[in-house]
């Protein structure tokens, strides 16, 4: 399937000289939410080319930008099209145009619309009037939930590569020889890494408002810890021996160093996490979920040389 | 969303009131509410909130804010720090190379 839409002036309905311009960016779902959230109404559609990218990532890549608009403008030949000089640009365009500049170089004046397309009928009655609520970036369950697919494949491929390696640790040290070891130490630790995606890619951005601490990797560490103590109870590791007690520690490092790291990488996708931030957490975060992870590895090896 | 707020203190947003005509644009592209109205001119209502992507400095005409912006994510941050060359944080070197993001990268 083709997510790209070519640039360039498109006509929704049958729109004359004083119609409504829209700007929207070439990606497949931009376009689409913006032509169906006005269904019945005559407008223009100027679509910019953002490499198929949606608005907000394009603008704050600077594709969606005030150079393309104003290049688009007079490639489209808009200016013969319209005898008003106005736009309609979505709110989340903001990081990437210049509102004045648009105006000093293409004589157009943009307005902001509401962030989302759907309320676009509602901003248009009004007057071009957008409500607080609908200049507001939420982050709703949907929001959020919707995300968890693309984590998920994207922690695929590492996933598979780091389970084979859990599995064939397995098979080194105790008793037995290396396959029947590899089964018998490397599923539940292949299983326990399932549970800690599990945990970060999905149970954390369902949770993520009711969870406590600002740092996402706070988020992913409880979950993960939660998670340990669970897998600990289920693989029925006797914590009144010392190899009980190690076993346990190992898992309650490796667990919640996986699910703190899938957290902490949600801040990409999340929508009120600044780069600064970002930057401040993960000085402290990566560190810990390297640490936890290698040690819980290590105490999990090690054990079965020493018992 | 009120319970949806990352850590404190940390943005790197500047506003110089003096510069500030009260024009209210910086109110209007803000997704988090981060600017009040004070009279005639603005003020920052609530500073955590703000996430510095960067929509208010750009269209401010009168340079009396800034910030700085940047891929927010932590991949590209463990990416600039891993190889050597500022792609930006998300392209492979070879595509941020010629300025072009292609569409063969599944990243954005």
């Amino acid at each position: 399937m083709e997510y790209a839409v070519d640039p360039g002036l498109y006509a929704l309905g049958n729109p004359g000289d004083r119609s409504e311009v829209f700007v929207t960016a070439n990606y497949k779902m931009s376009f689409d939410a913006l032509r169906s959230s006005l269904p019945g109404r005559d407008a223009w559609i100027l679509v910019l080319d953002t490499l198929g990218i949606n608005v907000w990532c394009a603008a704050g890549k600077g594709t969606f930008g005030t150079d393309e608009l104003v290049e688009r403008i007079k490639t489209s030949g808009l200016t013969d099209v319209v005898s008003h000089r106005t736009l309609i640009l979505p709110q989340l365009a903001g990081p990437g145009v210049a509102a004045h500049e648009v105006k000093k170089r293409s004589g157009f004046t943009v307005r902001y619309g509401p962030i989302k397309a759907s309320d676009l009928p509602d901003y248009l009655d009004a007057g071009c009037r957008a409500t607080a609520a609908m200049r507001s970036k939420t982050f709703t369950l949907w929001e959020r939930a919707v995300l968890i697919p693309v984590e998920l494949v994207h922690a695929l491929k590492p996933a598979l590569l780091i389970m084979a390696g859990l599995f064939l640790l397995g098979g080194l040290g105790g008793s037995d020889g290396f396959w029947t070891n590899a089964l018998n130490q490397g599923t539940p630790a292949v299983l326990a890494f399932l549970a800690a995606i599990l945990g970060g890619t999905v149970i954390h951005p369902l949770l993520l408002p009711y969870l406590p601490g600002r740092a996402f990797t706070t988020k992913g560490l409880i979950i993960g810890a939660v998670t340990a103590v669970l897998f600990v109870g289920l693989a029925g590791l006797d914590l009144q021996t010392w190899p009980g007690r190690l076993g346990a520690l190992a898992w309650l490092m490796f667990i919640p160093a996986f699910t703190a790291y899938l957290a902490m990488n949600y801040t990409g996708c999340s929508t009120f996490t600044s780069l600064s931030g970002v930057k401040r957490e993960m000085r402290w975060a990566l560190p810990l979920e390297i640490g936890m992870g290698l040690g819980g590895l290590t105490v999990w090896v090690a054990l079965r040389f020493v018992s | 969303m009120n319970n949806l707020v990352y850590l404190k203190d940390i943005v790197t947003l500047v506003y110089d009131e003096g510069k500030c005509t009260g024009c209210g644009l910086c109110r209007e592209v803000c997704p988090h509410n981060v600017f009040g109205m004070n009279g005639k001119r603005v003020f920052i209502r609530d500073r955590d909130a703000c996430m510095e992507c960067g929509a208010c400095s750009r269209n401010c005409a009168f340079g009396a804010l800034s910030v700085q912006t940047g891929v927010g994510c932590a991949a590209a941050v463990i990416h600039s720090l891993v190889s050597r060359k500022d792609t930006g944080g998300c392209c492979p070197p070879d595509i941020s190379a010629n300025g072009n993001c292609g569409k063969s990268t599944g990243c954005c």
